[in-house]
């Protein structure tokens, strides 16, 4: 019952964004402003997480690929895949759900408590709109771009490994990179990331929009928007790969 | 003016307002006062148009704010201000910016005359240069006046005071509640205050309504109250014993059994 009830309340909350904007200037400058923080903001974690993931994946594909008939492009191949079609889709996109997730959660959450939001609404202004709207049009845009950020890194993070590991040469790994691909691959991850991003930014701030209470709930409404995040985002993966590969 | 018609609103089965009826003028400071959960708060949310009655009319100057479609409703919100109980600033907002929101949305006045009104409201309050501050770094009082100045930024004619004086010592409650008062007056405003404050009562109530278990147990002035017979308003107004003994000083004062401008000194001589 509390589960209809809550998708029903998700609905009419981004029905209620749809509406007219009280001055076009101020949405545009909120919508930069998330645009920073979402994109910005998440820049370096996911800068970080991207090269270990890339690197990492380099060490252990050649660990398992013992077999001297294997040749080492093979390497590059599987790490490439891995990065584009996994790793900096989904696992970036788990890690914003926690960066990006809670702190839209939180603020809204705040905003909420402390009559922000009521505020908004008594000044004549739409404060789904305003608020929620331009943190989804944000999200948007931001995430597919870290998304892409993310497999370039992951790549580029594979080869340093390789390279400094001496478990494959850079022309080699290089070599191996444009061998086969597959540009569907991309296509693919991109896809996953408009939807991942929709969940990461929906999500927390139905949480945050919606919660009573204090400080202790705005707590517990971040910690539940990234769990359940994390929930869609690894149900959406196995949809869209079931649907898409 | 604000007439309150046949309000009732309910939660989860429990009736927190039942058939409530008021008429709330222009130009004076209306009052709302009851103990904790006696619906007061609902009242003044269900006016502005953030809770919606399950029956009954609240209407702005004859027009019925209750039947209004969203649209209708952010016009007339444009002519509201209120002062929230926590004061509701923006907390990513300097004081400056906080009071610009309103005029960015809506005003189409240029940015030096958006400033110079910035700084006008500021001057009103009290407050002139602490424009580049942030609500964090303000006292409560301070947070308050920079929250009415937003509240009346835009000239409403309509101010909505959610308990302005909790939190606040007895000399800021007092500043607050001369400003609210004087601006009501300056700006001919219907200006509807929840409060607690039995100061308050007795300074600024021009209309006094009491709200008993969300009903409307008694209606007034702050000069028919001194002699009101009613007793739950008289528990909850004049609850102590110093309180009760002010209000008979007050009623002698009132019937010219004792002057007003009595001088203590020789008194306690």
């Amino acid at each position: 019952m509390n589960l209809l009830s809550d998708i029903g309340r998700f609905v009419i909350m981004l029905k209620g964004m749809f509406a007219k904007p009280e001055n076009g200037r101020m949405y545009w400058r909120e919508f930069m402003q998330q645009c920073a923080e979402i994109g910005i903001g998440s820049l370096g974690i996911v800068a970080i997480i991207s090269v270990f993931i890339g690197a990492v994946s380099t060490i252990q594909t050649a660990y398992q690929l013992v077999s001297p008939l294997i040749p080492l492009t093979t390497i590059a191949q599987i790490v490439r895949d891995t990065v584009i079609l996994e790793f900096a889709p989904t696992l970036v996109c788990i890690v914003l759900a926690g960066v990006a997730g809670s702190r839209i959660s939180s603020e809204l959450g705040n905003m909420r408590v402390s009559e922000q939001i009521d505020a908004l609404e008594i000044m004549g202004i739409n404060s789904k709109a305003y608020l929620i709207l331009p943190k989804i049009l944000a999200a948007l845009i931001m995430i597919p771009l870290l998304v892409v950020i993310a497999m370039v890194l992951g790549i580029l993070g594979g080869r340093l490994a390789g390279t400094m590991a001496g478990i494959i040469p850079a022309n080699i790994y290089d070599k191996g990179l444009v061998e086969l691909f597959v540009p569907y691959n991309v296509f693919f991850a991109l896809t996953k990331s408009y939807v991942f991003a929709f969940i990461i930014s929906t999500i927390p701030a139905f949480y945050g929009y919606y919660v009573r209470g204090g400080a202790l709930e705005i707590g517990r409404a971040s910690t539940k928007a990234v769990v359940v995040s994390c929930i869609l985002i690894l149900f959406a993966d196995y949809i869209l790969s079931a649907l898409l590969l | 003016m604000i007439e309150v018609k046949n309000i009732q609103k309910s939660f989860n089965g429990k009736v927190i307002i039942e058939d409530l009826n008021a008429v709330m003028k222009a130009g004076q400071c209306n009052l709302i006062i009851g103990a904790s959960g006696s619906g007061k708060t609902v009242l003044m949310k269900c006016m502005v148009g953030l809770f919606q009655p399950e029956s009954g009319e609240i209407l702005y100057d004859g027009t019925s704010f209750t039947q209004m479609n969203e649209e209708q409703r952010t016009a007339i919100r444009k002519d509201i201000g209120m002062l929230f109980q926590g004061s509701a600033l923006f907390d990513s907002l300097n004081v400056e910016e906080n009071i610009l929101f309103p005029l960015n949305m809506f005003s189409t006045d240029t940015p030096a005359g958006k400033n110079e009104r910035v700084n006008q409201v500021l001057e009103r309050v009290n407050l002139p240069g602490v424009n580049k501050k942030f609500p964090s770094e303000l006292s409560g009082g301070m947070k308050k006046r920079v929250a009415l100045a937003r509240a009346i930024v835009l000239n409403p004619k309509y101010l909505f005071c959610d308990e302005p004086n909790s939190g606040l010592d007895p000399q800021t409650s007092l500043v607050i509640d001369k400003l609210i008062r004087d601006i009501t007056l300056e700006y001919n405003m219907t200006t509807v205050i929840n409060t607690h404050d039995m100061n308050s009562v007795m300074e600024i109530g021009h209309y006094i309504l009491y709200m008993y278990q969300g009903k409307k147990e008694w209606e007034g002035s702050n000069k028919e109250i001194i002699f009101s017979k009613n007793q739950r308003l008289n528990d909850f107004i004049f609850a102590s014993d110093f309180l009760k003994d002010a209000k008979d000083m007050r009623m002698l004062e009132e019937r010219g059994k004792i002057d007003p401008e009595r001088n203590m000194d020789d008194l306690l001589k």
